[in-house]
């Protein structure tokens, strides 16, 4: 555990001290000019040598987008932002397409170590392949040549758009058009890279499969786009990890996750999202506005989603199934945790339109500081969703009399035969608990940290084991100095 | 309007005949409700009717009262004989109201020291104009409205420590024969400290035709209050019911509430309490039955403004049909209301393949120190349950209708009072004989 | 080892001690016996260091250090273990990984190196054989679902692993039936060492049949109104509390 047994009631005096992964790399980049037109639009499509068809897919996003307005509905609240103060494209410099190791920035490399995630042959991580994403390109895949044996395809989109152009034209915007909201249409116009997985029939794809999101430069977005498609009988587990530096400004993240699960696949997809979340004074840190969605299409199809947010200034984000094949199965496990003044306004949304599917829902929020955290959630049958079930639990913690917990789901039902459950409670940490902890030796950061991991125990056990310490451990971290 | 604006709201021409009304509405001859008036008016003109962009409406569409053209409901009408056959309150004191005109008599007798009855008409006619500050809230478009167009209703006042074991029963009925009406009552409720009373409110047609309802009811509890309030929805079936209730509940004061909806083609009841005292509390129970193409809206929100306030909240519904009911249910917790504690329920039953439920339970918690939950069910009929009397050798169709009842009678017998449960369990069984929803008493 | 000294605490402004000295000597076992209210769980949780009661005179020195000053983890890293009456439960977290947690905090504290897994397993499996612990009971949440004779049983185990140097047992005799008061007395015996010294808090004598004190307390109006030997217990088991009055 990070915090030490000892650890007194101090309250640390920022949360630089917690947030582990703040540092800057200096490296070189290229970036396009700052601002939003059609011209950078262009200038991205170019720098990745696109075909014609995905520029003006892109730039029917963005006309899309000009019509749009930016959301208001969540439960969040910021200044409004300057679409024309960013920038939309920064990529390391290099001398040419990374072969081999030996041509990414060695400070790139650093990186990647000192977040725990090592690129270089030799220390891999044993199981896992990364796809790892630094600002707006992916820079290194590992174990891409033991996958390909496998038949799986795993790499950065824009290698997809160029080696698998027929897959990505068949699935790409299909689950998340390009029309569909205003963060998921002007990531549509300016993606930059992202995740591309296909698992062909009948394969088990034999490692976990990872892309490791961070963010460098300053005051550029980020928005890549992951596909993930699983053919027919095939399973992949894909795991997500995101950090940024620490800055005073606040950096846009709007990605877009697109899954496909055919007859009898499963996707399980994991998150730990660990963004800056900005300082106690909620200064600074990750708009993180998300669109990630599943379409289980064929029958007996899985689509699982878990979730563990702790980063960001604002989340803001639905990871959804839409429910088509019969039998089909979707679930949603999330722990979303705020401090100081961190906002969340995250949830799912299952679309029940075949028959006997089913979907699972099952919600840790912890609030704590000055933080605000709502569950949003959409559970909707429609007519032809016979045998449809549903069952949805959602838990609100509070942790000090100034946050909040706000649980809104809606409901929909439009066939007799659907069964629905919904159950949301709200509580506070237990002082008898804390105390019962306390005499048997615990600090009372170590009995926050245990208590709210056993709060959260149905969702971290939904995690692969590396990722589940991993998140524990962020647990605790996250709510430090939260009680004292 | 910008473009977002237009979409949320829309124009609604009815309230541009007020201009024209003005001067015949009660109180015409005192400027300060004339003003009153004429505010509501221009505030109602301003907002139009929210479209279902608008949250609180997202599943609840205005288009019908949009395209209908209204008329203010003619004072001409009287209630025929048997309209209020059938369905009375023993023991109550009854009140009847035709087209938002008081039909009848209004003697207090039998009525204990300390009620005061008073009518909005007369109230309006001398120039009253407290009527209109209370909790139902002011921003609310159909607030405006019926304040603008507002002909008769009743002020109730119970003094101090009066405990009132009479019912006051208040019967409000609509028709809408000589071309689509347009009624606006309101229910102005004040109790002292430690005054307690029942109220049953009900709506119900007098005739055929098209009609809109907009009854606002305002109700303001001082400390140890308590008022028991049922309302049964029993409009005609082309009648639109759109209701606004607003409840201020002071300390130790206790609101009661209990809604049976059967009737209307549209309806849409509307309940806000706020919990304003310590130890203040709740209780909001609610039963809707639709059938054929039926639209059934209940909204509640529960605000716990001060600590150690309760609330319990059941919605329970069946539906058949092409029926379609929602239910929106908010419990608020605000700051510093610690030990507050809320509960909430809806549970829905569907008996065919066309009806629909829409369900929104919500918390929004402020304060650490509570005890919040909220649960939703929706399903058919338990199919071992009905299998199980059908091996019994009971029909499905009756096996169905006993379990329906079954579902709805949980509730009805929560009531403490008597006479209301009586009535609910008569309006359940009508329902399930299956008699056309609302209709003459 | 602990000496309490005219203590005087109250609870939401209501006074329920009132001068209750008592001194428990290095080695000895005490019983502190009275009736329902006269302050005994009180106690219990003053000396475990529980917020929400008031000491408005006296105080309690622990190894002579000021027990009332330190916090509640700081006093079960010194030693002191309180057996609660009612266990608290904590949804989601498995009995075992706690027990492994609070081992560890108090062995770090005392300077004494980590175990791992498989050591503290070992470790755990041996005592839990003896109080007749399960594994099923360890991989539950902890207390969740646990009956009333499993919580007490946990509570010893818990005393067992984390060998404090003063414990206090709150009531732990109640609602056991005889074969787990058999057990759970097994269990304080086993703990009973030169070096410990053991309070027992109850409202029967039954317990004491198998623990046999050294000394017996009487609490009555939140101070100690008589002491004995272990025969004092017999007398208020005959007699009553009523009849004990000096």
């Amino acid at each position: 555990m990070a915090a030490s047994p000892d650890s007194n009631l101090a309250v640390h005096s920022t949360i630089g001290e917690k947030y582990k992964y703040g540092f800057v790399t200096d490296i070189e980049a290229d970036t396009a000019p700052k601002g939003l037109g059609e011209d950078t639009i262009r200038f991205i499509s170019a720098k990745k040598d696109e075909p014609r068809w995905l520029l003006d897919w892109r730039l029917r996003a963005y006309r899309a987008w000009l019509g749009m307005e930016e959301p208001d509905w969540a439960r969040v609240g910021y200044p409004k932002i300057d679409y024309q103060d960013a920038y939309y494209y920064s990529a390391p410099k290099k001398k040419s397409a990374p072969g081999s190791l030996d041509e990414i920035d060695p400070e790139i490399l650093k990186t990647y170590e000192k977040l725990g995630i090592p690129l270089g042959e030799q220390q891999r991580l044993a199981g896992i392949a990364v796809d790892a994403v630094f600002d707006s390109v992916s820079v290194a895949t590992t174990f891409r040549k033991t996958l390909e044996d496998a038949g799986v395809i795993f790499c950065p989109m824009s290698d997809a758009v160029r080696d698998h152009p027929e897959l990505v034209q068949r699935y790409l915007g299909t689950v998340v058009p390009y029309t569909d909201n205003f963060f998921a249409t002007l990531n549509s116009a300016v993606f930059t890279d992202g995740s591309f997985a296909y698992i062909p029939p009948g394969v088990r794809c034999p490692m976990e499969l990872s892309t490791y999101f961070r963010i460098n430069a300053a005051q550029t977005g980020q928005f890549e786009r992951t596909l993930i498609i699983a053919d027919k009988g095939s399973y992949v587990s894909y795991l997500e990890g995101c950090t940024a530096p620490m800055r005073d400004e606040n950096q846009l993240h709007a990605a877009v996750v697109e899954l496909v699960a055919l007859d009898d696949a499963e996707i399980k997809y994991s998150t730990v999202q660990n963004w800056y979340p900005g300082d106690e004074n909620g200064r600074g840190g990750i708009y993180n506005f998300v669109t990630k969605r599943g379409a289980c299409r064929g029958r007996n199809s899985t689509i699982s989603w878990t979730q563990v947010e702790t980063g960001s200034a604002i989340t803001w984000k639905y990871p959804s199934c839409i429910l088509q094949g019969e039998n089909s199965v979707g679930k949603f496990f999330s722990i979303a945790i705020v401090n100081n003044r961190q906002q969340a306004d995250t949830g799912t949304k299952m679309i029940h339109i075949g028959k006997n599917t089913r979907s699972t829902i099952v919600s840790k929020g912890i609030s704590a500081g000055r933080a605000q955290n709502t569950y949003r959630g959409l559970v909707r049958v429609q007519p032809g969703a016979s045998g449809a079930r549903n069952h949805t639990q959602c838990d609100s913690l509070l942790i000090g009399d100034r946050c909040g917990a706000h649980t809104v789901p809606y409901i929909e039902s439009r066939n007799r035969t659907a069964r629905i459950e919904h159950e949301a409670t709200t509580s506070k940490i237990g002082e008898d608990q804390l105390f019962y902890c306390r005499q048997r030796g615990l600090s009372v950061e170590d009995s926050v940290s245990l208590i709210v991991n056993g709060f959260c125990r149905e969702v971290l056990q939904q995690l692969p084991m590396e990722f589940a310490v991993e998140a524990q451990k962020l647990v605790g971290i996250s709510l430090e100095g939260s009680v004292g | 309007m910008t473009a977002t604006a237009a979409i949320r709201h829309k124009p609604f021409p009815y309230v541009e005949r007020f201009a024209a009304l003005a001067a015949s509405l009660p109180g015409a001859g005192h400027p300060n409700v004339v003003a009153l008036r004429q505010a509501a008016a221009e505030q109602a003109r301003r907002a139009g009717l929210p479209t279902q962009r608008v949250e609180p409406w997202k599943y609840t569409s205005l288009n019908r009262l949009l395209e209908t053209d209204f008329e203010p409901a003619s004072s001409a009408a009287r209630p025929a004989a048997n309209d209020a056959a059938g369905w009375t309150v023993p023991g109550s004191y009854r009140l009847v109201f035709v087209n938002g005109r008081l039909a009848g008599g209004r003697s207090a007798a039998g009525l204990p020291d300390g009620v005061t009855l008073t009518t909005l008409a007369d109230a309006l006619a001398r120039g009253d104009d407290d009527w209109a500050t209370g909790a139902a809230s002011s921003g609310h478009p159909f607030v405006a409205l019926n304040t603008a167009f507002l002909t008769d209703g009743l002020v109730l006042r119970v003094a101090r420590g009066v405990k009132v074991a009479q019912p006051i029963h208040l019967l409000f009925l609509g028709s809408g024969e000589a071309g689509a009406s347009a009624i606006h009552t309101r229910l102005v409720i004040r109790l002292e400290p430690g005054a307690g009373i029942d109220v049953i409110e009900r709506h119900a047609a007098s005739g055929a035709g098209v009609y809109w309802s907009n009854p606002v009811c305002d109700i303001r509890l001082s400390e140890g209050a308590r008022l028991g309030h049922a309302k049964f929805i029993d409009e005609g079936a082309e009648a639109m019911h759109i209701a606004v209730t607003g409840v201020e509940v002071a300390a130790d004061a206790a609101y009661d509430s209990f809604v049976l909806t059967t009737g209307g083609a549209l309806a849409r009841n509307e309940i806000r309490v706020t919990l304003d005292g310590e130890r203040a509390g709740c209780r909001l129970d609610g039963l809707y039955l639709g059938r054929d193409r039926q639209h059934i809206d209940n909204t509640t929100e529960t605000i716990h403004a001060q600590p150690m306030t309760t609330s319990t909240e059941t919605y329970k519904g069946v539906l058949e049909g092409k029926a379609r009911a929602v239910f929106q249910g908010r419990i608020v917790v605000r700051p510093d209301a610690q030990k507050s504690d809320g509960r909430q329920l809806n549970k829905t039953l569907l008996l065919s393949d066309r009806a629909e439920i829409d369900t929104k339970p919500e918390l929004e918690i402020h304060a650490d120190d509570v005890k919040c939950s909220h649960g939703a069910a929706i399903g058919e009929i338990d199919a071992d349950a009905l299998f199980y009397l059908r091996a019994r050798g009971i029909g499905a169709e009756e096996g169905t209708r006993m379990l329906v009842e079954a579902f709805a009678a949980e509730l009805i017998d929560g009531i403490a009072d008597k006479s209301v449960a009586s009535l609910a369990r008569g309006r359940l069984a009508a329902w399930l004989a299956g008699s056309a929803p609302g209709g003459t008493a | 080892m602990l000496q309490i000294k005219n203590l005087h605490a109250s609870v939401g402004g209501k006074a329920i001690l009132n001068g209750l000295d008592l001194t428990l000597p290095k080695g000895e076992v005490h019983a502190i016996m009275g009736p329902n209210g006269s302050g005994k769980s009180t106690l219990a949780f003053l000396l475990a260091g529980r917020e929400g009661y008031e000491v408005t005179a006296g105080g309690v020195t622990y190894e002579g250090r000021d027990l009332l000053a330190m916090a509640p983890e700081e006093r079960a890293r010194e030693g002191l273990f309180l057996a609660f009456q009612y266990p608290i439960e904590i949804p989601g977290v498995p009995t075992a990984s706690f027990l492994k947690t609070a081992v560890n905090a108090v062995r770090k504290a005392r300077g004494l190196p980590q175990y791992d897994a498989v050591e503290f397993l070992k470790i755990l499996k041996a005592k839990r054989d003896f109080l007749g612990i399960g594994d099923d009971m360890l991989r539950r949440a902890l207390n969740v679902g646990f009956s009333g004779g499993e919580k007490k049983r946990a509570e010893v185990l818990q005393m067992l692993l984390l060998e404090p140097r003063l414990a206090v047992l709150d009531e732990t005799d109640s609602g056991l039936d005889i074969d787990a008061l058999r057990i759970v007395a097994e269990g304080i015996n086993a703990l009973r060492s030169p070096d410990r010294a053991i309070l027992l808090i109850t409202h029967y004598q039954r317990l004491l049949d198998y623990v046999v004190p050294d000394r017996v307390h009487v609490l009555t109006g939140g101070r100690i109104e008589r002491s004995g030997g272990k025969e004092l217990a017999q007398e208020l088991e005959r007699q009553g509390y009523v009849g004990t009055a000096a």
